[in-house]
Parts: C-alpha cells; structure tokens; sequence
C-alpha cells in the first residue's frame, strides 16, 4: 500500500493501547491505511474492532501509541490547528441554547469569520444541506434525521478538506438512514470533501464508500480493503443490482470469515449483522 | 420534494398572542387561587365558631388590620431586611459564581476549597449569628448580610461548578476539532451549559437569603428590621402584628423568587425547563 504521493491520510504502523485497572487493551494493532483526496473511505467491523478509536486517531482526538499518522502533509496534531477536519458524531451534539443557524455558524465564529462572510457561509450550508426554512429553529424543533443534517453543516462550515464520521446515522430509522446515505453522497460529491466515515452497517458501507475498510476485533487490526465500483451516483436501484449484493457478500464474508470458529460471542456478533443486512434486502426486494 | 417535508416530527413553535397567554395563565393559576381564597375562609370561620383568642390564632381579617395599622413600620422594616438580604445574596452568589468558574478550571483549587466549603456550610447558622454581631457590631446590616453570605454561598458554588464541568464530552471534542482555545471551550460551551444550574441554584438563594436575614435578625440589632418586628410583637401578645410581618416576609420571598423566573425565561428559553410544560 502507497502512503506517499497523493494521500490526504496516512496512518503508517499505528498502535493504541489502552491501559485500565483492569488491564491492557490493545485497541489498534499495526494499522496502515492511505486515503487519497475526495475518497470515500469506511470502516467496518463489529464492536471493539477499533473503528471509532481510527478515526479519533486521525482527528487528532488521541494519540496513537506507536506510529504516525500524517494529515495533508502535516501531523495530525497540526491538521487540526489548521482545522482540516469536520467531524459528525452519532449524536448531533448540538448547542440547545443556539438556532439552526447559529450552531452551523460555531466553527466559523471559533475561526473569527465574522459579519457578511460568516452569514453567506452559513446559508450555503443550510442551502446543501436543505435546511434553509429551518434557520431560526432551535434543535428541540427538529426530527432526528434533521438535527443530524444541521451537524453535518456545521462540520462542513470549514470546507474542511477531511469530513469524518463517527456511525452518524446509527441512531436512525432504516428509512431515514437510506435517505441520509443518499444525502451524505450528494453532499460529499458536490464538495468534493475527502470522508472516513465509521459504521456497523455492511449496506450503508457498500452503498457510499470508495472503499470499505474491514477490520476485526481483539486487536483491532484491518483485515482487508474492498474497492467499491458501483457507478455514480448510486441511488435506490443501485441497491437493487447484482453488483451491489456481491459486494455486500463480499464485506460479509470478510468479517465473518475471519471469526469462523473463533468462540460463541463472536459468532453471535456474526450472526447479528447478517441478520440486519438480510432485513434490509429484504426491503429493497420488497421496495 | 425536500426532505424537510418529508421527515415527520417536526414541531412548530408555538406562537400565541399575549391575550390568550395571559388568559391561559390564570386559567392555570385558577384552582390554586381558589383553594388558597378557601383555606384563608375556612381559617377566619373556624377561628370564630372556636372563638379562639387572638394570641392562639389571630382571624386573618385581623392580620389584614394588623397589616394596614402597622403599615409604616412593616415598611420601614421590609426595606431594611431586604437590603440585608439582597446584599448577602449579592455578594455570596458572586462569591459563589467566582469560587465555581476556579475550581472547575483548577483541580488545586478543588481539593484544597470545597472540603472547607463543605465544612463552611455545615455550620448552624443561629451559632454563627451572635459571632457575627460580634465581630461586625450588632447595628452594622453587614453581620446580618454576612449569615445569609454563609448561606448562599455553597449551593451556588456547587451548582455552578456542575454546570461548568458536567459538559458534553463530544461538544467539547468539536470544538477542539474546530481549534477552539479553553477560552472559547468556556465562553461558547461551559458557560450556557451552566447557566441552568445559575438559575436553579438563585431560586433556592434568594428564598434562603430572606431566611437567614431574619433567622439573624432574631440574635438582636437595629429594630426597625422584620426578625426584631416578630421577635418583638410575639413578646407583646400581639401575634396580629407578628402574623402580618410574616405575611410580608413571606411576599418579599414570593416577589424575588418570581423575579428570578422572570429573568431565567428571558436568558434560557432554549432550555427544556422552560418550554411547554416546563415550571
């Protein structure tokens, strides 16, 4: 794997242990991974793989153990000085005591953009986002899917040259999770944005990413990167192709793969996400 | 379609007219005014067919003219006690707001003031009273401020830090992402998160800084103060008089309380406390 030359990211030989009273947990295991400009990058992988603690590592949200991350050419640490990064987290994590508008305009009043600028920064993002009516809303006001929206302006307020997502639409509906995917590859084509984005789910992976990124438990380790080649835009029939369900099998049979006769837990864990990823063909069958 | 209309519960702000809000009000305040207008009927009945003497249970309608006779002296006495209060609220919820913001930033200062605040607020109030009369002089309205200091001073302290570190961990990563300073971490984040905490902790002060203005008003000192009134009036027999100087503390305690709600809707209508159903 090339990490010179045109990468955004590149994670080179990282470690992450975390240590507890109740001992070490190794969290990542000799990560090497390279992201290249306007991909669309996922990890994948069931509970403790070390999906979250990746992504928390490139942002700069803690240090790796062992090893180097590099951030356009910088270290992490200085990626977001600069403020490189976007960041979306399963909870919108929006400020109660300010409007729609007021919490996508936070980052640009950190940065000190103030008057005209700021305003028209904001009303493009609301306007990406199709948010515009909402503006004086406060986030009590709005759904889930909504207030998730507003947080993904924010991260975008920046035109950070890295949007990174943190399972964003794990505590959605199926519906309005399909809807959001469909939205995030809209947004992430019209700003061109380079996205690594976290999820326990094998079709909203295959559906958005360039590439998914598969990785396993105890220690979190990658185990292998799938290149996703579905033509775009994909929409609803692209859930429908042939394509689209081997690739899924694909994903599926690499985690399953590497827990095959690896104790009941894991299995369980297995047999959990398959049986989320057949309810969902089931619904695009039936759709 | 936009996908705005598309995703249900939305809810619109509710919009009503200040008629229909006030009308509104007093439909909601009804059943409690009703039953206090009952109970004060029923206290004035029973004292009569009981024929209870004054100085057991005074009839309300002579604390209403108890509270006309007494008039300028109730007032002369409001006003001092008040400014007692009010000055002991001021400086121990400042006090109190300014230890806050400095053991929430320095772990130090933590451990070194909160277990003396702690012990600080264990102290009987009534045994502080004659110390300090003693120390301030018994004329001086300062010993008085300085019990009601002692007071307020701790359930601001607690609350405030609350508010100021029990801080969404992932807000504070955002703004870190965004390369925000701890000063504007504390500005933007920290300080709306404790402004909630504010208000409750100035609702229970205000009602507390009236209490101990006249819990140490009792201990002696200038007598045209409400403490000396009911201390002075029961030694008399006349219980009239000490009902009335009740009644307005109880009222001046009512009036600051409301004016703290009044404030805390103006600053924090974001907050679920204060939208629909909220008290």
């Amino acid at each position: 794997m090339t990490v010179q030359g045109k990468s955004v990211v590149s994670v080179l030989g990282v470690n992450k242990v975390f240590e507890s009273a109740g001992g070490r947990t190794t969290a990542l295991e000799g990560i090497d991974l390279a992201i290249g400009p306007g991909e669309f990058v996922s990890l994948i992988g069931p509970s403790g793989c070390g999906k979250s603690t990746l992504l928390r590592v490139i942002g700069d949200l803690t240090s790796p153990t062992s090893g180097t991350v590099t951030v356009n050419g910088k270290t992490a640490r200085q990626a977001r000085q600069d403020r490189d990064y976007g960041i979306v987290f399963q909870a919108p994590v929006l400020f109660d005591w300010r409007s729609v508008q007021a919490n996508v305009a936070l980052p640009l009043e950190v940065k000190g953009v103030s008057g005209a600028d700021r305003q028209r920064r904001v009303q493009a993002m609301l306007e990406l986002v199709e948010l515009k009516d909402f503006a004086r809303h406060y986030p009590y006001q709005l759904s889930g899917g909504m207030q998730q929206r507003v947080s993904i302006a924010r991260a975008l307020a920046l035109e950070p040259s890295i949007l990174l997502m943190d399972e964003p639409f794990g505590a959605l509906d199926e519906m309005t999770r399909e809807r959001m995917n469909a939205e995030v590859q809209r947004i992430w084509q019209q700003t061109g944005t380079t996205v690594v984005f976290v999820t326990h789910s094998i079709p909203e992976a295959v559906f958005l990413s360039s590439k998914v990124v598969v990785m396993s438990p105890r220690p979190g380790r990658i185990v292998r990167v799938i290149d996703v080649d579905l033509p775009r835009p994909r929409n609803d029939d692209t859930r429908e192709t042939a394509r689209y369900f081997e690739l899924i099998t694909e994903v599926r049979e690499t985690l399953r793969g590497r827990w095959s006769g690896e104790g009941a837990a894991k299995a369980s864990g297995a047999a959990t996400s398959v049986a989320s990823m057949e309810r969902t063909q089931a619904e695009g069958a039936v759709g | 379609m936009s996908l705005a209309t598309l995703e249900p519960g939305f809810v619109s702000a509710p919009k009503a007219s200040p008629v229909t809000r006030v009308v509104r009000q007093v439909r909601d305040q009804a059943p409690a005014i009703v039953v206090f207008v009952a109970v004060i009927g029923l206290w004035e009945a029973v004292v009569s067919a009981l024929n209870l003497q004054q100085f057991v249970l005074p009839r309300p309608s002579e604390i209403a003219t108890a509270f006309v006779a007494e008039l300028p002296v109730l007032q002369k006495a409001a006003g001092a006690t008040l400014y007692e209060a009010l000055g002991g609220l001021v400086i121990g919820v400042s006090a109190g707001v300014l230890t806050a913001f400095a053991v929430s930033r320095w772990g130090r200062v933590r451990d070194i003031v909160l277990p003396i605040a702690v012990g600080a607020s264990a102290i009987p109030i009534i045994a502080a009273a004659p110390i300090m009369s003693n120390w301030f002089g018994i004329l001086n309205p300062f010993a008085k401020m300085a019990i009601v200091i002692l007071l307020t001073f701790f359930p601001m302290l607690v609350n405030v830090a609350r508010g100021l570190s029990q801080v969404d961990e992932s807000a504070v990563e955002l703004m870190r992402a965004s390369a925000a300073s701890e000063g504007q971490i504390l500005r933007k984040v920290r300080i709306p998160n404790a402004l909630p905490y504010f208000f409750t902790a100035l609702k229970i002060c205000t009602t507390l800084s009236l209490i101990g203005a006249v819990i140490a008003e009792y201990f002696g000192g200038a007598n045209d103060v409400l403490g000396r009134v009911i201390v002075q009036s029961s030694s008399r027999l006349r219980f009239d008089i000490t009902w009335a100087a009740i009644v307005v503390v109880a009222a001046t305690g009512i009036v600051l309380y409301l004016a703290v709600v009044v404030v805390e809707r103006v600053v924090i209508p974001w907050h679920a406390s204060q939208r629909a159903g909220g008290s």
